[in-house]
């Protein structure tokens, strides 16, 4: 079920009209509900998935959790009888004791997670370098749908009640909201338990304020990915999909064109996942924060998908960097190579990690490993450049003025845009090419020949398209200045904010890219 | 307490370590300085920070980030 499908939009409707026909109390069992429904209608088959993910983590976090408390317990009732090393010792039985259920947690989720999605794109790896004769044939796997959303949601749980940071939760069923909440099951965002749960079993009653900044929330997400992105992938898949006759100049304009579809694409519809929560009075945690006026990548990475970042970060970053054996190499680095290397190999060696994992999560395939490889490169030469750049701000104070903030905005959507040009050509080598191609074929009459209007949307739509993005601009802007704009505009009259509500949704009705020759497409993020 | 602000100092010299207690709220240290903080303190405590010590709440000023090396080293 599409979120841009009338059928969607009937589905929500119901449910919230059910939702708040039900005592706020038990309100979550119907959400669980809807959510399993929403699953089961786009394959029944995935329930069993999702079953044996809330499963394995409902039974190994239960006894991690009594391990949890038997230590304390324990280490409180014989606190004047035990020594430092005494409590060490147990400390350390009690954690290998817990390591067996949370291997058993991660071995359980990733395993499937890495059989469905990575088996084939392995066999095709091998297959690559093996004479035609003795290839291997690819396997028929159902991929379930949201499963690396679900996953990473499931194992940052079954992590944090290893280390004690989150109790476990002792009713099944709400631990399978929490996995299967439906409106995050297409594209995320990854909430951690401790801040979901409890909007999610406590929602706020009902209250109109809450109610119409969900609408007006869920207006704006639509606009974006049904006006904007829905426009411009016509587009984008003509001119990727023919890399022999777009050339040059006309990779810049793919290259631009996709980096504004995949933020309408994947803002809107977060803006529709977090809107629908709110109607509900759930608080779902937030995703981006104007990622395209990030000043430098590292920025960036921290205003675009931001609880995948800090996914990566808390739970693969972190525990490679502090791990014994990697701050046993620190040493060893800084004793044998000097304190340059010592300082930098933990940095470099779990950046590397987080990169490699977080191509491999976005895609299986070549292009998304690269991909990630290169904003791993990018970052670090970005680092290592830092003492320059801040010898260079202190010589040039004008650093902080407007033109040069500009001039970084615009480098750094250059530069992201430009490495996100992977996710759209069918191999590395193509990729690389094409890149390359931008700088070698100025073909500038692309802009004014009228080849522009063969791509599948016409001077109508690129009307359409240039108003579109001048208004997510402008709210944008506005955004910098008050915070939110819909809570700005509604706190000053509420008649104007629902007639700004209203004409969104009929410009969205009138100019959504759902008539003849469209195809309301699936969100990006989803195939993730 | 001297030795630890001679490690947060060389990571950011112009930072007033002392009084400042939004450190990770404010964006002044990132994931980086945080591990680059860690193998310091290792390397001159001899203290290992796990990842779940991790958290805002010990990384946001000088004086926590000094309570949980003595929290750790008396463990």
């Amino acid at each position: 079920m599409l979120f841009t499908s009338y059928e969607f939009i009937a589905f929500i409707a119901a449910v919230f009209l059910l939702y708040y026909a039900f005592p706020l109390k038990y309100r979550w069992t119907l959400l669980l509900v809807a959510s399993l429904g929403f699953y089961a209608i786009a394959d029944p088959r995935y329930l069993i998935f999702v079953g044996v993910t809330v499963v394995s983590a409902y039974f190994t976090c239960i006894k991690m959790d009594a391990m949890n408390l038997e230590q304390t317990s324990y280490l409180k009732e014989h606190k004047e009888e035990m020594s430092t090393a005494d409590k060490k010792k147990y400390k350390e039985t009690m954690k290998k004791k817990k390591r067996v259920f949370l291997l058993i947690g991660l071995l359980v989720n990733l395993g499937i997670l890495s059989v469905t999605k990575y088996t084939n794109f392995v066999i095709e790896s091998i297959n690559s370098v093996l004479s035609d004769a003795s290839r291997l044939s690819t396997v028929e796997l159902i991929i379930p749908m949201g499963i690396s959303f679900y996953t990473f949601q499931t194992v940052s749980y079954v992590i944090d009640v290893y280390r004690g940071t989150e109790r476990a939760e002792k009713n099944i069923f709400k631990l399978s909201l929490f996995v299967t909440f439906f409106p995050q099951m297409v594209q995320g965002p990854i909430s951690r338990f401790g801040q979901l749960s409890k909007t999610l079993y406590n929602p706020e009653p009902l209250n109109s304020k809450m109610i119409s900044m969900g609408i007006g929330r869920i207006a704006w997400g639509y606009f974006k990915k049904v006006v904007i992105a829905d426009r411009l992938i016509t587009a984008v898949t003509e001119l990727v999909s023919k890399p022999e006759s777009y050339t040059g100049t006309y990779v810049f304009i793919a290259m631009l064109f996709y980096a504004f579809e995949l933020y309408c694409d994947f803002t809107g519809g977060i803006d529709i996942t977090i809107g629908i929560a709110n109607t509900m009075g759930i608080k779902v945690a937030e995703n981006f924060n104007l990622p395209y006026f990030s000043k430098n990548i590292k920025e960036y990475w921290n205003r675009w998908h931001i609880t995948m970042g800090t996914w990566f970060t808390d739970y693969i970053f972190y525990p490679i960097s502090v791990c014994s054996p990697m701050l046993k190499l620190s040493k060893w680095s800084r004793a044998h190579l000097g304190s340059f290397i010592g300082k930098r190999v933990t940095v470099y060696l779990s950046s590397l990690a987080v990169w490699f994992t977080t191509g491999l999560w976005h895609g299986a395939a070549w292009n998304f490993i690269v991909w990630g490889l290169m904003n791993f490169v990018v970052i670090m030469i970005s680092q290592e450049l830092e003492p320059l750049y801040t010898k260079f701000h202190k010589k040039c104070p004008w650093y902080k003025k407007a033109p040069y903030t500009v001039f970084q905005i615009i480098r750094t959507i250059l530069l992201m845009s430009a490495i996100r040009m992977f996710d759209c050509y069918r191999n590395v080598p193509l990729t690389f090419k094409m890149i390359g191609t931008m700088f070698t074929e100025f073909n500038l009459g692309a802009f004014t020949d009228g080849s522009l209007l063969g791509l599948g949307i016409s001077g109508a739509d690129y009307i359409i398209l240039l108003a579109g993005l001048f208004v997510v601009l402008g709210v944008s802007l506005i955004k910098v200045r008050v915070g939110s704009v819909r809570a700005f505009i509604y706190e000053r009259s509420e008649m104007l904010y629902y007639t700004a509500v209203a004409v969104l949704t009929i410009v969205t009705f009138v100019f959504g890219a759902y008539g003849v020759g469209y195809d309301s497409s699936q969100f990006i993020y989803n195939q993730f | 307490m001297e030795e630890l602000l001679e490690i947060l100092e060389s990571l950011h010299p112009d930072v007033d370590y002392e009084n400042c207690t939004t450190l990770i709220d404010d964006k002044i240290l990132d994931s980086f300085d945080i591990i680059a903080i860690i193998s310091e303190i290792d390397n001159t405590f001899d203290v290992a920070i796990p990842a779940e010590e991790i958290i805002p709440e010990n990384f946001n000023s000088a004086k926590a980030l000094y309570e949980l090396i003595q929290k750790i080293a008396e463990e």
